[in-house]
C-alpha cells in the first residue's frame, strides 16, 4: 500500500515536471539543430548561435534587457533599502500609507501599471525609449526590493544602531557597517527579485518604450509568427545563465551553511 | 570604598517626557571618578531613560547634563566619550569576537597594530584570551557578556554605562560576573554607572547606589546607608524586607508606635511629627512575653533555609521576623529590638 | 536612529509622481473625451457604456471564462503536485520546490515561444500524433493551446502558497485525527484540507488575478482573434488609438482586482483570526 502511494507521487511529479521542462528542453536541444526543422533533429551545429551573435537587432535587445536589468535591480535596491529602513522609524499613519501605495504596482495588473505610465511619459512629452524603459522598471522593481527588506529593517535590534553610534560611528557610519550587514539576507532577496522582474518584464516594458528599443521580451513577441531557431539560441543562452546564478545562488549559502554548522560542533568540543 | 575624585558627571534638573507622560521629573546627581555608582529601582522607575540620556540616545526635555563642566545635553552619542554595556549586548552578529572588540577603534582609523594590541590586552582582561575568531553568535551567555564589556572598555571612556547587563544570565553566572565586573572596574579606574532592579546586586557591588523610583530619586548613599537607614517607605520597603510601621516621634531619641514608646537613636524631627519605622525582620528577638511590650501569637513559621519566618499577630498588626531558632506556631511570645535597630523616617505622602 | 527618518522622503516624491499620478490619469481619460491633448477635454460616461456593448461583454465573459478554467486546472493539478510533495523528506521537498520555482525565473515569453514549436501545425506534437495514426490537429490558435500555456506558466503560483501552508502543518493533528476514529479520506477533508485554506485562497487569487489579465499567452498561443480583457486594453492604446476606452476597461480591471485581493485579505485574516 505504501509502496504504491510512493510510486504514484514520483509518478505524479515526474509528469507535472515534465509539463514544465519539455518546452524548455525541446527548445534547448532544437537549437542546435542544423537545419530549421522543429520536428525532426537533423545533426549537431551551432549555426544558430552564429546567426544569434551576428545578429544586431537581437543582440541589441540583449544589452538592452541586461543594462536595464542591472541598472534598473541597482537603482531599486538602493531606494528601496534606505525607504525600508526610514519607514520603520516613521510614523504610523505615513507608513502605512507609503505601504499601501508600494503594494498599488505589485497587485496592480502589469498592464494597468504599463497604460499608467504610458499616459504619463505621453503627457509629459517625455521621449519613449531607454530612459522610459529605464524609469519604468525601476518603479515596479523598488515595491518588491522594500516588501524584501522592510521586514527585516523590523527585526532589526535597534540597541545595534545605539551600540555603533556608541562606539564612535556616525549615522552614516553606522548604517553601511552595522544596519546594512544585518539586513543583507533582506537586500539580497529583493536584489535577486529585482533583477528578475526586470530581466522577465514584458508587458510594461511593450507599453513604454519607442523608438526602436526594445528588450529580449519585445524582441520575441514580435517574431513568434514566424518560427526562428535564433531565438531558441537565445533562449537556451538565457535559461543557462538563470539556472547558473540559482545553482549558485542556492548551492552556495548551503555550502556556507554547512561550513559554519562544522565550525559550531568544533567550537563545542 | 574607592576615592571620590572630581565630579565627572553632573545632572541639573533633568526631566524628561515621552509624549504626554513624564518619566523624569528633576533629577539632580553628581558622578564622581572612579565611582561605581548603580541606579536602583523597579522598572518604570526611569533609571534606563538617566542612562540613554547620559549616552546620549535621549535627549533630556530639561535640564543639564554637564560633562567635566560642559553641557552634553545635544552631543551626539558618536562624540561622547562614554561607551555602553547593553542589556542584552547588542553585539553584532556578523563580526566575529575580534571585529566586535575591534570595532570602535576601527571607526576612529586606530593603527591596525595598535588595535590587535590593545584588543588583545582588553581579551584578557576579560578572560577570553583565544577567543578572537569565535563567531558571537555561538558564545555563551557569560562569554558575550565578556565579549560586550570588552568591546565598550577598548575605547578606554572615561565612563562605562552598564543597563542590567546580569539581568539574562542564570543565578550562580551572575553572581560570577558581579565580583568579576567589581574587580574590572577596579582594574581599569573609571567610573561604572550600573542600572538593576536587583537590590541585592546593587548592595554587593557598587560605592553609591541612588534608588529611584516614579521618575525622582529616592535616596542616594552607600549600600550600607540605604540599607540601615532608609530614608522613605519606598526604599525600606525595596532594599530587603522589613516592617514599617506609623507612629509619632515624641522628642529626639524617643519614638511610640502601637501604643508604646520606644527609646531610639533618630534625631532632628519635629516634636510629635508623623512618622514611619522600619524594623527589619531579622533585627527582632523572640522573648518571653513578660520580657516585651510588643506581645503577640506566632500564627505562622516557614522555613527559608537558612532561617525560619514567623507571622506573629499582635493586637494591631503582623510582624514578620526571620529568626535560626524553631517556634511553635501559637504560641504567645514577646518581642523586643536594640534601640540601634529602630529607623525612623519621615512619612512619605502618597 | 531618528536620523533615518527622513530616508523615505525620496521615495514619498518617486512614489506620487510614478505610482499615484499615472493612476489618476487612468481615472481622469476614464471619464473624458477628447483623444490625447488635454486642452479640449470633456467629461462623459460613455466609455463606460461602451463596454456593456455585446462585442465587449463578450471579452469580458471570455477573459472570466478563461480565467476560471486555468484556475480550476491550476487548483486540481497544483493541490495534487502540492500534497504529493509535502509527503517527502524535509530535504527532498526543497529540492522539489526548487523545480517548482525555477520556471517562474525563466522569461515568460521565451517559455510560451517554447509552446508555440510544440504546438504548431507542424510541431513535434503534430508529428507524434501523426505518427501515432491519430492524423495532425489544429492545437494552435484554440482554446486548448491558450490555457495549456497560462497553466504551464501559472502552475507554480498555486503549488507554492498551498505547499508552505501544507509544509507548516503540524503533522500530529494528523496523528490526532487517526486516533480520534478518522480515516484517510475523512482526515484529508477534515483536517488536512481545512488546514491548507490560506495557501488555496493565496495560490488561488494570484492565480485568477494573473490570468484574466495576461494579453501575452492568449496572443501568441491564441492568434490575433482571441481576444481577452488584456488584449482588449492593448488595442485600444497601441492599434486604434483610444486612450480613453482604453483606460475605461483598465480601470475596471483595476477596481475589480483590488477588491478580489482586499475580500481576500479579509478572508485571511478572519481566518487566522479564529486559530
Amino acid at each position: 500500500m505504501k509502496k504504491r502511494k510512493k510510486g504514484f507521487s514520483i509518478l505524479y511529479i515526474a509528469l507535472c515536471f515534465l509539463f514544465f521542462y519539455v518546452p524548455i528542453l525541446v527548445m534547448m536541444v532544437f537549437s542546435f539543430n542544423s537545419s530549421r526543422s522543429l520536428t525532426k533533429f537533423e545533426g549537431f551545429s551551432i549555426r544558430w548561435y552564429e546567426q544569434l551573435l551576428a545578429d544586431s537587432e537581437i543582440m541589441g535587445a540583449v544589452s538592452v534587457s541586461v543594462s536595464i536589468a542591472v541598472l534598473a535591480t541597482l537603482i531599486s535596491t538602493v531606494l528601496g533599502t534606505l525607504t525600508a529602513i526610514g519607514l520603520s522609524k516613521t510614523r504610523r499613519v505615513l507608513k502605512e500609507w507609503v505601504l499601501n501605495v508600494n503594494n498599488l504596482p505589485i497587485m496592480n495588473p502589469d498592464i494597468v501599471t504599463a497604460i499608467g505610465l504610458m499616459i504619463l511619459f505621453s503627457s509629459m512629452k517625455f521621449d519613449k525609449g531607454y530612459m522610459t524603459m529605464l524609469l519604468s522598471h525601476v518603479l515596479f522593481c523598488t515595491p518588491y526590493v522594500i516588501t524584501s527588506v522592510y521586514p527585516k529593517v523590523r527585526q532589526f535590534d535597534n540597541n545595534l544602531a545605539n551600540a555603533a553610534m556608541d562606539l564612535g560611528a556616525s549615522p552614516f557610519q553606522t548604517l553601511v557597517k552595522v544596519i546594512v550587514p544585518c539586513i543583507k539576507p533582506g537586500i539580497f532577496a529583493g536584489m535577486l527579485l529585482a533583477f528578475t522582474m526586470s530581466f522577465d518584464d514584458f508587458v510594461i516594458s511593450y507599453f513604454v518604450t519607442g523608438n526602436g528599443v526594445q528588450n529580449i521580451s519585445i524582441i520575441v513577441y514580435n517574431m513568434t509568427k514566424r518560427t526562428n531557431p535564433t531565438i531558441n539560441a537565445l533562449s537556451t543562452i538565457v535559461i543557462a545563465v538563470i539556472l547558473l546564478a540559482l545553482l549558485i545562488g542556492n548551492v552556495v549559502p548551503m555550502l556556507v551553511n554547512r561550513k559554519k554548522n562544522k565550525g559550531l560542533k568544533e567550537g563545542k568540543l | 570604598m574607592a576615592d571620590m575624585g572630581n565630579c565627572i558627571i553632573e545632572l541639573r534638573g533633568i526631566t524628561k517626557n515621552f509624549d504626554d507622560q513624564q518619566v523624569l521629573r528633576g533629577i539632580d546627581l553628581n558622578i564622581y571618578e572612579n565611582q561605581f555608582l548603580t541606579l536602583l529601582g523597579p522598572s518604570g522607575c526611569g533609571k534606563t531613560t538617566i542612562l540613554r540620556i547620559i549616552a546620549g540616545f535621549d535627549e533630556p526635555s530639561k535640564g543639564e547634563l554637564l560633562f567635566n563642566g560642559i553641557d552634553i545635553a545635544k552631543v551626539p552619542p558618536y562624540k561622547r566619550e562614554i561607551n555602553t554595556v547593553f542589556q542584552k549586548y547588542a553585539l553584532f552578529p556578523f563580526l566575529n569576537v575580534y571585529d566586535n572588540v575591534a570595532f570602535g577603534l576601527h571607526i576612529k582609523k586606530v593603527d591596525k597594530s595598535v588595535v590587535r594590541q590593545k584588543v588583545k590586552k582588553m581579551l584578557s582582561l576579560v578572560g577570553l584570551e583565544g577567543f578572537e575568531k569565535r563567531d558571537v553568535t555561538l558564545l555563551s551567555g557569560g562569554q558575550q557578556q565578556r565579549v560586550a564589556i570588552a568591546r565598550a572598555l577598548v575605547n578606554e571612556p572615561k565612563v562605562l554605562l552598564l543597563d542590567e547587563p546580569l539581568s539574562a544570565l542564570d543565578a550562580k553566572l551572575r553572581k560570577e560576573m558581579q565580583g568579576e565586573l567589581k574587580k574590572i572596574q577596579q582594574e581599569v579606574g573609571i567610573t561604572f554607572i550600573f542600572v538593576t532592579h536587583d537590590q541585592e546586586e546593587a548592595l554587593s557591588m557598587s560605592d553609591t547606589v541612588v534608588v529611584m523610583n516614579d521618575g525622582k530619586i529616592q535616596q542616594i548613599g552607600t549600600p550600607v546607608d540605604i540599607y540601615n537607614e532608609p530614608e522613605n517607605r519606598f526604599v525600606a520597603d525595596f532594599i530587603g524586607e522589613s516592617n514599617i510601621i506609623e507612629g509619632n516621634m515624641i522628642r529626639d531619641c524617643l519614638v511610640k508606635f502601637d501604643g508604646f514608646e520606644f527609646e531610639c537613636v533618630d534625631k532632628g524631627f519635629k516634636e510629635n511629627e508623623e512618622i514611619e519605622v522600619v524594623l527589619r525582620p531579622e533585627d527582632i528577638e523572640i522573648v518571653e512575653p513578660e520580657r516585651a511590650l510588643l506581645v503577640g501569637k506566632i500564627v505562622s513559621s516557614v522555613f527559608k533555609g537558612v532561617h525560619y519566618e514567623l507571622i506573629v499577630e499582635t493586637a494591631q498588626r503582623n510582624y514578620k521576623i526571620h529568626t535560626t531558632d524553631i517556634h511553635e506556631v501559637g504560641k504567645t511570645v514577646g518581642m523586643v529590638m536594640d534601640k540601634e535597630d529602630i529607623h525612623v523616617m519621615y512619612r512619605m505622602d502618597y | 536612529m531618528r536620523h533615518f527618518k527622513s530616508l523615505v522622503r525620496p521615495y514619498m516624491i518617486w512614489s506620487f509622481l510614478l505610482i499615484v499620478i499615472p493612476l489618476l490619469l487612468i481615472v481622469l481619460y476614464s471619464v473624458t473625451t477628447g483623444g490625447n491633448s488635454l486642452l479640449n477635454i470633456q467629461f462623459t460616461f460613455e466609455n463606460f457604456k461602451k463596454i456593456a456593448d455585446p462585442i465587449y461583454r463578450q471579452v469580458f465573459m471570455r477573459s472570466l471564462k478563461v480565467g476560471l478554467i486555468t484556475t480550476l486546472i491550476c487548483l486540481l493539478l497544483g493541490y495534487t503536485l502540492a500534497y504529493v510533495i509535502s509527503g517527502f523528506k524535509e530535504r527532498a521537498q526543497t529540492t522539489l520546490i526548487l523545480f517548482v520555482t525555477i520556471p517562474m525565473w525563466i522569461n515568460t515569453l521565451l517559455r510560451t515561444y517554447a509552446w508555440i514549436s510544440l504546438l504548431s501545425d507542424n510541431g513535434i506534437v503534430n508529428s507524434f500524433l501523426d505518427r501515432l495514426g491519430v492524423g495532425r490537429l489544429s492545437i494552435m490558435y484554440t482554446d486548448f493551446a491558450v490555457i495549456t500555456g497560462m497553466v504551464c506558466d501559472l502552475l507554480p503560483f498555486m503549488v507554492i502558497p498551498i505547499h508552505t501552508a501544507l509544509a507548516k502543518m503540524d503533522r500530529s493533528l494528523i496523528e490526532a485525527s487517526h486516533d480520534l476514529g478518522a480515516n484517510r479520506r475523512q482526515t484529508f477533508w477534515k483536517v488536512t484540507f481545512k488546514l491548507s485554506i490560506p495557501g488555496v485562497i493565496n495560490g488561488v487569487t494570484m492565480v485568477f488575478l494573473l490570468s484574466i489579465s495576461t494579453f501575452v499567452i492568449p496572443k501568441l498561443l491564441g492568434g490575433g482573434q482571441y481576444v481577452l480583457i488584456g488584449n482588449l486594453i492593448e488595442n485600444q492604446f497601441i492599434s486604434v488609438g483610444d486612450w480613453n476606452f482604453g483606460s475605461a476597461i483598465s480601470l475596471i480591471l483595476a477596481i475589480a482586482i483590488l477588491i478580489m485581493i482586499w475580500a481576500t485579505r479579509k478572508i485571511d485574516t478572519s481566518e487566522g483570526g479564529e486559530r
